[in-house]
């Protein structure tokens, strides 16, 4: 089952470091349900963090190990009296297995939406400034008015939540009241899924959802297996076999009462691990994750199935695992977000400016106050004199400063949160609409799984990849056999795609393999000719093995001719899949497997063959065998391994010249990219059969440790092989990697990619990703101790340096390590890293890396893939994507910045865990150049842009305060200043946010280094942070004071100002948008000019109202020509210093964005001339 | 400016009717709308400010000679109308009611100014804005008959108080409390120069904000006296002084319209003017002019905005010849690739 680079995600096993899973799950003699299932998914998914993650190898053994021979303690366990649930229930009442994902009921769900709402801190702070504006000495607008705006926001998330869990609530029933077969008083009768409870006995039949989690009691298959698809549950596709014990298998139900007792742990979330043991007959037997057959899953090829329900309704792991995917922050916002603490030091800055004025003020005027018209202290109504609404000098100062903060509340621009979260749904629409991003081969959309971190795609400086699966497509393909030391390579033999289609008729059906495999014709004539010499008998047993030794399960379909007989080859290993259509197509055609046997077609002759043993792949061996009972009574053993595991245990006084050419054959194999594996077998002897029976027996019955009993069995019998051959196996580069990866280096992304391969392989897939070019530099670092280790670490530095300082390239540091000359290619293997990743050399090897433009890490284990992204990811502010579709790349998917995963053949795991998932290496190419870029640059503008919106309205509120004695009369009225970040300027922003471009695909696809716009923070930075505030600065003033000069000493009242400056200011924010916006759209032009009109209409309904005292200002003002003049002056007087600063930057000092913009427009002006500067020409990639 | 060319779509045909998970093509969710995409080019910059400066300086100019025909003859009388024994002291004259507060003054206006011309009163650093100030006074209550109970805001000029009977004061708060008291007659020549008072408040005022049936009550009545008094029998929307003087205004240097003069008054005609100084500002430093002034578009006589335009008109030609000379001395071709940061250095390939 394991081809030589186990590590990899290709045989989607578990690693050294997480094989404590498999060694607890490993079972009876039957038991092939591989370690596959419960490998490193013990990750939790939706946790990330939670789980404390180990970086090196070290302690993971140990943990492991107590692990493994854990055993449930009575408080830790769920008891389940198998048929009889009362009984079950009465101690503690189980969850019932009705389930309930709404959150909310008709009465629950104000206050709880509400609390749930309130977790946020922008809706805190919302409420503190509301909540302080109803203190009647704080009432600064109106008491209606001061909620709208929060209002406003929990009404729009509140329906919306409303809707989604009504939509839920929907679902709920009806998956409720779905029905099921229970088994009541000896029969089994139809129930509904929400009544079912813990302890009754459930018959599931073909096809049919599985209503909660259920241990298996018996099966329609007489061994007592049952396949199970987990579509459902974690997108996988292909059947997994389940097992029913066999001591429960023989028992009737409906006949006898059970006297069965299961003790299992209490529910957890880990979909791939289960633990427990089961009394029958007052024998205890562990049960492990293949006795249960989770909820969601279905019944596949097995007429019925009989379980007994262990964990119902919210207990089920299928609902525990119903969480969403993990939050993270993105860089921009993290910056934006120590910005915001600026803004808020400008806002108390001005509420101390604003408070101590007005305190010298009073101070000033403390004898006047009394009779002063507009202040009028005293008040007389009652008969005696009073104060009136005064409280004092210092109570006064601070109502004047907590009054200043309602006032000035949009200096921090709660909004823009609101705003941020809109626009970051429109660009996620996009980037899943994008045709460019969908995968045709697997009907694959891209998938945005987090919301919150868009931007940071156009940021990224580090990609790490997994190979397998992520580079390449993860469909084996048999290329090569080496055979008793001779050379079988399909490629030389069949130069044009020759695939022969074998096909077998039995009983008048064709039995046909669902997939062609090109066939080496020597082979295949050899394979033909018979087995009666040696030589025939090594072949006939090299196939043998490939059609035997492996956990494939055959699949018969029927096709649309009823004569023709699709074979399907399901597991869960490409490689082994690989494999048997291979050897399917020389003549060994695997038809049936049972636990207890297979039958293999050769050559149209059915020969049924008993699997004695078994012994799973795991990790650590490397390798896995089977144990075949001939019907002779011989006993063959067939291993099949990983190289390097394998070759120790080739008896080599047996054929060494055979043992040499095939070494070399796996040399070449290897290096051109194949993965190889080795088989080798041995005839048992009756005594030897007997005692490894006899310890198989002990080993798997143990309670205790069984994984490593059952390990120790293996190697003891695995010994001694004759070797048969050795099989390559090509994993094919998908489409475009080495565009996609040239494309990424010279958008100035470091892609390191990281592999369970061995280091030849690695190597020469890293030729053909073009990842490593002749004229690099390798690095290799190899080594067995840590000392060794640091040497070589060391000398590579120091050689690098040596490089680094030769005159001509250390112009520009930064980007030195990109320059050909001297472009370094890491090359590190997974011992290597071990001592890297667990002692100091972390700093020095990252040093090191840092100067490589490639890094290559091979014979990686997954928590090394994690550790390493952790340790570029600590010791730079840098972003890190990581990229993978398996397992094993879930730890490093959720240590990256941002985790990518490939919606690809190794079911879902990687997804799951992931932030973005798409179908291929490629879109990462569209992804991070253009998606990433675009979401980048509109989300750095719309930030900078919404501080600019905000402070300039709060800082022409501020200078009116100037003028009214410090008091906050805010001559902007108060709805209008509400409906400021509301109405009249919320959609441009939100819209150009979602919608501006600043360059077309093409030219992004075609000069990959403006990518470097994002690296470099052109985009939002302190300089342009600061820049704006100086613009914004201005731009309040001109808006406030021409207006202030224009009509000082006239007539004009609060209510006609405030209008001027609200149309002013509403108008300017537009305007200044429209400046920067780069692509007008119909919907730009709608947004902006739609914003503008629909302020006037807001300003003049406001105007139109009676009660208001400023009724008919506007109509009053506006009918002035002032006003105008006015208007029209503060437009281009705020905006001139900002026009020329931009078109000076422009032109003489343009970005690559801008100079690529003209480029766009007008054309290349060299392209007439014969330019002498070349463009890199970089292809697009397919669209 | 050109409109993007549309970029052509290879994946569109194929594939849409083979699943129905594929995304569906549309202009609009690949992001490929027609745009319009303008580039901030030396041309467009310099013809910018050019336009702006052709704009703004004509505009300047008229608006500038506009407010320079405004005649305005401001005559500040709270100090002069101080009796010189009370100068140290004006508080206690201004609040003592035996005194007598008419002043007779002259005054000369130098160019001649057009029908009508306008009567203000002007006070400087009175806080009209202040927060305690505009939130006192109730809108309700000035345009309902039965609102008089609506005095919520108007606190402390809400109800009389007690021994008076605490009764709802209209128009209640401290707005109308505070109401300018002053008056003026002028005349000339021996003849009296006819101010009318009739239609300075604004229409939509006198129409819809201050009822017809709402009639001044316990108004000034008791406690402190904050300003004029209201004729009970007049109804508010006839109550145009008090309709004006509501419409608080925006800073603390503010005219406020007395009424209008429809006769042309000559140039270095001298007016006599006859002011009943009632109105309390000594208190806190707030000074009162009397105002005659002429109007036009612009508005009064202020020069600023005309001065403004003329600047930022000036300035962008400035710019715009600025531009036009570095443009010709260093032009940049535009979209030139060697430019770009990667091609600028050719020392360093990528």
């Amino acid at each position: 089952m394991e081809p030589s680079t186990p590590l990899d995600s290709s045989s989607n096993m578990d690693s050294f470091m997480f094989d404590s899973s498999s060694r607890r799950s490993t079972v009876s003699i039957h038991s092939r349900s591989s370690g596959v299932i419960n490998s490193t998914r013990e990750v939790s998914f939706g946790h990330s963090g939670s789980k404390p993650v180990r970086y090196g190898s070290k302690g993971a053994e140990s943990e492991a190990l107590s692990m493994s021979q854990k055993e449930i303690s009575d408080e830790d366990a769920r008891l389940v009296y198998v048929d009889d649930p009362d009984k079950t229930n009465d101690m503690l009442e189980f969850a019932g297995n009705s389930i309930l994902t709404g959150k909310y009921s008709i009465f629950t769900f104000l206050p709880r939406n509400l609390f749930e709402q309130f977790h946020r801190v922008a809706y805190i702070y919302f409420l503190v400034i509301a909540i302080l504006n109803q203190l009647p000495q704080l009432a600064v607008f109106g008491r209606g008015v001061s909620i709208l705006p929060l209002a406003f926001v929990l009404l729009v998330t509140g329906v919306k939540d409303a809707f989604e869990d009504w939509r839920r609530h929907r679902s709920d029933k009806i998956e409720n009241n779905r029905l099921g077969l229970i088994l009541v008083n000896g029969q089994f009768l139809e129930k509904k899924w929400k009544h079912i409870r813990v302890g009754e006995v459930i018959k599931i039949r073909a096809n049919e959802t599985i209503p909660c989690d259920i241990v298996l009691l018996s099966t329609s298959d007489p061994t007592g297996v049952a396949y199970v698809q987990t579509l459902n549950l974690d997108g996988e596709s292909n059947l997994k076999t389940r097992y029913a014990k066999q001591e429960t298998q023989s028992k009737l139900p409906e006949k006898e009462k059970l006297d069965v007792l299961i003790k299992c742990e209490k529910p957890n979330r880990n979909i791939y691990g289960f633990q427990g043991n089961i009394e029958v007959d007052g024998k205890r037997l562990s049960l492990g994750s293949s006795n249960i057959v989770l909820r969601g899953c279905e019944l596949k090829n097995t007429n019925w199935a009989l379980g007994v329900a262990v964990y119902c309704g919210r207990d089920t792991k299928a609902m525990l695992n119903s969480s969403g995917a993990p939050s993270k922050r993105s860089l921009l916002e993290t910056r934006m977000n120590s910005e915001i603490i600026m803004l808020s030091f400008f806002l108390v800055a001005l509420c101390i400016v604003t408070s101590v004025c007005a305190a010298v003020w009073l101070k000033r005027h403390k004898d006047e106050l009394n009779l002063m018209p507009y202040y009028r202290k005293l008040d007389v109504s009652e008969g005696k004199e009073e104060s009136y609404k005064y409280y004092g000098w210092v109570l006064e100062i601070v109502f004047t400063f907590l009054m200043s903060v309602i006032v000035y509340q949009v200096m921090i621009p709660i909004s823009l949160y609101i705003s941020m979260e809109l626009v970051r749904v429109g660009q996620a629409y996009f980037m899943i609409g994008d045709s460019r991003m969908y995968d045709k081969a697997t009907e694959s959309k891209f998938q945005c799984r987090a919301l919150n971190i868009n931007e940071d795609l156009g940021q990224i400086k580090y990609v790490f990849s997994d190979k397998t699966g992520t580079l390449t497509e993860n469909k084996m393909e048999f290329q090569c056999a080496s055979i008793l030391g001779f050379d079988y390579s399909s490629a030389t033999a069949s130069l044009e795609n020759e695939q022969v289609e074998y096909t077998v008729q039995a009983d008048g059906t064709i039995f046909k393999p669902k997939m062609m495999v090109k066939v080496n014709q020597e082979l295949l004539q050899l394979s033909k000719s018979g087995f009666t010499n040696d030589e025939g008998k090594q072949i006939y047993d090299f196939f043998l093995a490939l059609a035997a030794c492996n956990t494939i399960v055959p699949l018969v379909a029927d096709t649309s001719d009823p004569m023709v007989k699709l074979i399907d080859y399901q597991g869960e290993s490409p490689d082994e899949q690989a494999l048997t259509f291979a050897a399917a197509a020389y003549g060994f055609m695997l038809i049936e497997r049972t636990s207890g046997h297979i039958v293999i077609d050769i050559h149209g002759e059915r020969q049924r063959f008993n699997v004695l043993g078994l012994h799973e792949f795991d990790s650590d061996r490397k390798r896995m065998s089977v144990i075949l009972g001939y019907s002779d009574n011989s006993v063959k053993l067939f291993v099949k391994g990983a190289d390097t595991s394998m070759l120790r245990l080739i008896d080599k006084s047996l054929n060494t010249d055979i043992l040499h050419a095939t070494k070399s054959h796996l040399h070449t194999y290897s290096s051109v990219g194949l993965r190889t594996l080795v088989i080798g077998t041995r005839d048992l002897d009756a005594s030897e059969f007997e005692q490894w029976q006899s310890s198989f027996e002990v080993a798997s019955t143990a309670l205790m440790g069984r994984a490593a009993l059952l390990r120790k069995v293996a190697i003891n019998i695995e010994n001694k092989l004759c070797i048969l051959g050795a099989t390559a196996i090509e994993d094919k580069l998908q489409q475009g990697v080495p565009e996609s990866i040239e494309s990424l280096r010279i958008a100035g992304i470091k892609v390191w990619v990281l592999t369970g391969d061995k280091q030849e392989t690695a190597i020469s897939i890293g030729y053909s990703s073009r990842l490593l070019t002749s004229n690099m530099i390798q690095i290799i670092i190899n080594t067995n101790n840590r000392e060794s280790c640091r040497r070589h670490l060391q000398d590579a530095l120091v050689m690098s340096r040596q490089h680094m300082t030769t005159p001509g390239v250390t112009h520009n540091s930064e980007e030195g390590s990109d320059s050909v000359s001297t472009s370094f290619a890491l090359i590190v293997d997974g011992t290597s890293l071990v001592y890297i990743l667990d002692s100091e050399l972390e700093e020095e090897f990252f040093q090191l890396a840092s100067r490589c433009s490639v890094v290559l890490c091979c014979r990686v284990a997954p928590l090394q893939k994690a550790g390493i992204v952790a340790l570029v990811k600590h010791r730079t502010d840098d972003m890190t994507l990581a990229i993978g579709d398996g397992a094993n790349d879930v730890s490093m998917i959720q240590m990256a910045d941002i985790g990518v995963g490939i919606s690809g053949q190794e079911g879902r795991q990687a997804v799951m865990a992931s932030d973005f998932a798409m179908g291929q290496f490629r879109f990462l190419v569209p992804l991070l150049l253009i998606h990433g870029h675009w979401n980048y640059q509109r989300l750095g503008y719309m930030i900078t842009y919404n501080f600019y919106r905000n402070a300039i309205f709060v800082l022409v509120l501020f200078w009116y305060v100037l003028f009214t004695a410090f008091t906050l009369t805010t001559a902007i009225n108060e709805w209008s200043s509400m409906l400021y970040s509301i109405i009249y300027t919320a959609l441009p922003t939100i819209v150009v946010g979602i919608l501006d471009k600043d360059l077309s695909k093409r030219t992004l696809l075609k000069h990959p280094q403006l990518y470097g716009a994002g690296l470099r923070n052109e985009a939002y930075n302190k300089k342009l942070f600061w820049l704006t505030m100086a613009d914004t600065l201005w731009q309040s003033i001109a808006v406030f004071f021409v207006p202030l000069i224009a009509y000082w000493g006239t007539t004009i009242d609060v209510a006609s100002i405030g209008d001027l400056w609200t149309l002013a200011v509403v108008i300017l924010v537009n305007l200044h948008l429209a400046m920067d916006v780069i692509r007008w759209n119909w919907i730009t032009h709608a947004a902006i000019w739609g914003s503008i009109i629909a302020t006037f209409i807001c300003v003049i309904v406001i105007d139109a109202i009676p009660v208001f005292p400023g009724y008919w200002a506007i109509f009053d003002v506006a009918g002035t020509a002032l006003f105008w003049l006015c208007l029209l002056g503060i437009v281009i007087a705020a905006l001139l210093p900002r026009l020329v600063v931009k078109y000076l930057y422009q032109y003489y000092f343009p970005s690559d964005i801008q100079i690529s913009r003209e480029t766009e427009k007008f054309g290349n002006p060299r392209d007439n001339g014969g330019g002498e500067i070349e463009m890199l020409p970089v292809s697009d990639a397919p669209p | 400016m050109s409109e993007e060319p549309s970029s052509t779509s290879v994946s569109v045909a194929d594939g849409q009717s083979k699943s129905a998970k594929k995304p569906k093509y549309s202009r609009f969710s690949q992001q490929e709308l027609d745009a319009w995409q303008p580039i901030l080019t030396p041309s467009w910059a310099i013809s910018i400010f050019t336009v702006i400066g052709l704009i703004f300086i004509p505009v300047g100019l008229t608006s500038l000679f506009a407010s320079d025909s405004v005649m305005e003859v401001p005559f500040r009388y709270d100090d002069e109308c101080l009796p010189p024994n009370s100068k140290n002291d004006p508080v206690a004259y201004i609040k003592d009611d035996t005194q007598n507060k008419t002043c007779n003054k002259k005054l000369t206006v130098k160019t001649k100014m057009t029908a009508p011309v306008y009567v203000y009163y002007q006070l400087d650093n009175f806080y009209q804005n202040h927060r305690r100030y505009v939130k006192s006074r109730d809108d309700r209550q000035l345009r309902r008959k039965g609102s008089d109970n609506d005095v919520s805001t108007c606190s402390p000029e809400d109800y009389t108080p007690k021994e008076l009977g605490h009764n709802p004061i209209v128009p209640c708060g401290l707005i109308a409390w505070s109401m300018f008291n002053d008056t003026y007659k002028l005349s000339s020549k021996n003849k009296e120069l006819a101010i009318n008072k009739k239609n300075i408040a604004w229409k939509s005022d006198r129409d819809a904000k201050f009822g017809s049936d709402v009639y001044p009550k316990n108004f000034q009545v008791g406690g402190l006296i904050g300003g004029a008094r209201l004729n009970e029998s007049i109804p508010l929307s006839e109550q145009e002084d008090l309709i004006v003087w509501m419409r608080t205004a925006a800073l603390p240097t503010f005219k406020k319209l007395y009424g209008k003069i429809e006769t042309d008054i000559e140039d270095n005609e001298e007016i006599m003017l006859v002011i009943e100084n009632n109105y309390n500002t000594y208190e806190f430093g707030a000074r009162k002019s009397l105002v005659l002034s002429t109007t036009t578009w612009v508005g009064g006589r202020n020069h600023f905005l005309g001065m403004a335009y003329m600047l930022v008109g000036g300035i962008s030609l400035v710019l715009a010849v600025g531009f036009l000379l570095m443009y010709v001395m260093h032009p940049r071709p535009l979209g030139d690739p060697s430019y770009l940061s990667w091609n600028k250095n050719p020392g360093i390939l990528r």
